[in-house]
């Protein structure tokens, strides 16, 4: 069953599936902070070096040549991040976000399981340990928001509540109910059945669009959305989460990272989901996005080598994004090994120069303002981590 | 079908049932609900002193885990017969005055243990004074259990009583601000902060024992706030006497009675009430020391009452009058709580004590109306023989408009136009 917190408006938005009984209402008033935070997780191992392209390392092209983009001055080229590293080409939103300063890369992360399995190093992303524990990490930072009503504070988008977000303080969580839409001819003679009611005529108009129904699906010229695909999960956290009253921390998750074989057009796929995805947030967030920060992780990266079918296989550093209103964006954080042979990890992985919680800490630091105690708290044991600074505006 | 019995049937009722007999005078078959007692309380149910007698034993005696508690058995099982009753109801203008009041006195299912009474709340506090006196509900509904606990008056305890003395704790003052605020007076009526902590004073003591025999709601002495309260100037005794002189006071107010009148022109007419219509209203309460049975026959007689129907349905309205359109019968009926979740309004569970909004800014969401249209064409599955035209006229006779008619006709399939008709922008309205 999926269970649902139920704000005012998010019930009156409509975006309820379910309701789970919690307190009573008027404690919503409650809420003390208006920060959001949004953990998205790229399951499968997002290759890092071909999301955020090092393009001016010397040692690159020699590893990657058949899965590297055109230059950034050439047609279809990477989207240069000031001259060293450059953006896949299929993540043209991101790129606007970084040139407004809301978006900023951190390289060669990793989280600190090494074993290159993708379900233990999952795990040891979501628990925030490197031993197995009782809950997520987003879980224990949702048992200390402040005065929020406990079971309104975090939300997970997403068809199981992920690791992240499971412990002891209850969470909601949501999906579109009537996964499966009608055909487009439907919507088609809907919308035009409505078109001239003043009161449902633009509201059926606004809802097809935010479903991802254009005119030209109408039309039957492209193919319908996807209900349960990234972009469209991402527009409706980002609505969920812009009610004043609404959750504060949400969970999200992307599929389809790994590339074991013919790696460049499934991971353009993927990235231009992602992409989509983070667009579409920022969209359903308005306003909100200002006190917004995202963060967007996965559990490791992708051998430095292409492999013998056109792909890569499990490695080890990869990259992350930082994205919201307040992000002190523009730039690519964490220090860049290299891609000399030695500079390696084992001989085949980007060596990892921070830990992935350490990017965690420095956002939760900054944006939600929790202290050392707070953060151990989030993270125990996670001295080795400490928090990266200044990934927020001050 | 005429436009009128039309209009009658579904500004003021559910809908029209299938092909049921249409009125042939619509204002007496209105008038004729409000006649007598509410004919779903012959439905049995348990009462609110059973229901906490459950609530109790599940706490007591738990049971074994993964069955569900008995006091939420009781629920599915009342609850379930409550909503027979919605959809198969032979009195739809008087059940609509009846889920009318219960959003007025909104109680909230978000608070999950008030399930187990609030079939009963309904019942007990609402149904016996629908066409009655509205400081008789008002004062029903106070001393209610499902609203004493629902608004935290059970943990509001006069601080100089004996039991506040005892155990240091204090005013709850939770019922009292919203009983002035949503249920008589209205906000920005002129009262203070000073008049709600008094009149929470007034209430103190105002409570049911879970632990009774028979619990139900009680005046507990060693609760009450010892001493006379002042409440918008006017003094009230200690006691029992105190709170129920208050509410007598509050419930024949006639800032309440222009309060309730705004909210039942909004209801049934028009999301931006008319002066002269409200005030027609309030004039009728005024005559009639808040009789509620006027009222409603006043609303069925305000000319703009017949106007075309501009009011969008609700969510939950929506599903009732599709389910009664079709004519679906017991057993091929969907699940209507889950419905009306997924329609954006779950059943008796509004976000705050204010309950549901009224008006067609809330509920013209995109997605909340493409909903609509998704589920219009998932429920045409449990009516595979009917035909589409036939129900268009059946449902809506004049007010089908002919933009609708010619989609339904030329639908690509039955179901399809079926779906088109229930998804039309006159099936929203009532």
């Amino acid at each position: 069953m999926t269970r649902m917190l139920l704000t005012r408006r998010a019930a009156l938005l409509g975006l309820a599936s379910a309701v789970t009984f919690g307190r009573a209402s008027l404690a919503l008033g409650a809420a003390t902070t208006d920060r959001r935070f949004v953990v998205v997780i790229l399951r499968g191992a997002m290759d890092g070096l071909a999301a955020v392209v090092p393009y001016g390392d010397p040692d690159l092209a020699a590893w990657r040549a058949p899965l590297l983009p055109p230059a950034p001055d050439q047609s279809g080229g990477l989207l240069d991040l000031g001259g060293f590293f450059g953006l896949h080409p299929a993540l043209p939103g991101l790129h606007g976000l970084y040139a407004q300063g809301d978006m900023l890369a951190v390289h060669a992360v990793a989280g600190s399981d090494r074993s290159r399995s993708h379900f233990k190093a999952q795990d040891a992303l979501e628990f925030g340990t490197a031993q197995p524990i009782t809950s997520g990490w987003l879980n224990r930072v949702a048992g200390l928001l402040p005065g929020h009503a406990r079971g309104e504070a975090a939300l997970a988008v997403a068809a199981v509540t992920p690791l992240l977000l499971r412990g002891p303080t209850p969470v909601g969580s949501w999906l579109p109910p009537f996964a499966q839409h009608p055909a487009p001819d439907f919507y088609a003679q809907l919308a035009a059945m409505h078109m001239g009611d003043p009161t449902t005529g633009p509201a059926i108009a606004i809802g097809l669009r935010e479903r991802g129904f254009t005119q030209a699906v109408l039309a039957g010229m492209a193919q319908p959305p996807n209900r349960m695909a990234f972009p469209a999960l991402c527009a409706a956290a980002g609505r969920l989460l812009a009610a004043e009253d609404g959750p504060r921390l949400a969970a999200l998750e992307a599929e389809g990272w790994d590339t074991h074989a013919h790696q460049a057009p499934r991971l353009t796929a993927a990235l231009k989901s992602l992409d989509d995805g983070l667009v579409a947030l920022k969209a359903g967030l308005g306003e909100a996005w200002r006190q917004t920060a995202v963060l967007v992780v996965t559990e490791f990266g992708r051998t430095v080598r292409v492999n013998g079918s056109g792909g890569t296989d499990h490695g080890t550093g990869t990259a992350a994004f930082v994205l919201g209103g307040g992000v002190a964006g523009g730039r690519v954080a964490g220090d860049w090994p290299g891609l000399s042979q030695a500079r390696l990890f084992e001989n085949r992985d980007l060596q990892p120069t921070a830990d992935v919680r350490s990017v965690a800490k420095g956002v939760l630091a900054q944006h939600l303002g929790l202290d050392a105690a707070a953060l151990e708290t989030v993270f125990p044991g996670g001295s080795p981590a400490p928090p990266m600074r200044g990934l927020l505006r001050a | 079908m005429d436009a009128r019995s039309a209009q009658a049937l579904i500004r003021f009722g559910l809908g029209r049932r299938g092909d049921d007999p249409t009125p042939a005078d619509p204002l007496g078959w209105l008038d004729a609900q409000l006649d007598g007692l509410d004919p779903a309380l012959d439905v049995p149910a348990a009462s609110c002193a059973d229901a906490l007698l459950l609530v109790r034993e599940d706490r007591r005696n738990p049971l074994p885990d993964g069955e569900p508690k008995r006091a939420h058995q009781l629920w599915l099982t009342d609850s379930a017969a409550m909503m027979r009753g919605v959809l198969d109801s032979a009195s739809p203008f008087r059940e609509r005055l009846v889920w009318f009041w219960a959003n007025h006195f909104a109680i909230s299912l978000r608070k999950g243990e008030l399930r187990a009474v609030a079939v009963a709340y309904v019942r007990e506090a609402i149904r016996p004074h629908v066409a009655g006196r509205f400081v008789d509900m008002l004062k029903a509904v106070v001393r209610h259990p499902a609203m004493l606990w629902y608004l935290d008056n059970q943990d509001s305890i006069g601080p100089d009583s004996p039991a506040g003395l005892r155990t240091h704790r204090g005013l709850n003052e939770n019922l009292a601000r919203e009983c002035l605020e949503l249920h008589t007076l209205g906000a920005d009526s002129g009262y203070t902060q000073q008049d709600v902590t008094e009149f929470a004073r007034l209430l103190t003591g105002w409570w049911f024992d879970p632990n009774a025999a028979s619990p139900g709601f009680a005046f507990a002495v060693q609760r009450h706030q010892p001493g006379g309260k002042t409440l918008l100037g006017l003094s009230f005794p200690p006691g029992e006497e105190g709170g129920l002189g208050a509410l007598t006071w509050l419930g024949n107010h006639p800032t309440t009675f222009r309060h309730i009148a705004a909210k039942l022109v909004r209801h049934f007419v028009a999301d931006e009430p008319a002066p002269a219509d409200i005030d027609r209203i309030v004039g009728v309460l005024r005559e009639t020391e808040g009789d509620l049975g006027a009222a409603a026959r006043a609303l069925a007689r305000l000319p703009s009452a017949w106007q075309p129907l501009a009011k969008l349905r609700a969510p939950s309205d929506y599903a009732v009058a599709v389910v009664r359109a079709l004519a679906l019968a017991e057993g091929n009926r969907p699940d209507m709580m889950g419905l009306m979740n997924q329609l954006g309004q779950p059943f008796m569970a509004p976000p705050l004590p204010n309950g549901w909004a009224d008006t067609a800014s809330v509920w013209a969401d995109g997605e909340l109306l493409l909903r609509r249209a998704d589920w219009a064409l998932a429920v045409t599955a449990r009516a595979p023989g009917a035909d589409p035209v036939e129900v268009a006229r059946s449902s809506l006779g004049d007010l089908l408009s002919p933009a609708t008619l010619s989609a339904v006709q030329h639908a690509a399939s039955r179901r399809e136009g079926l779906a088109l008709l229930l998804a039309s922008p006159e099936f929203q309205r009532r």
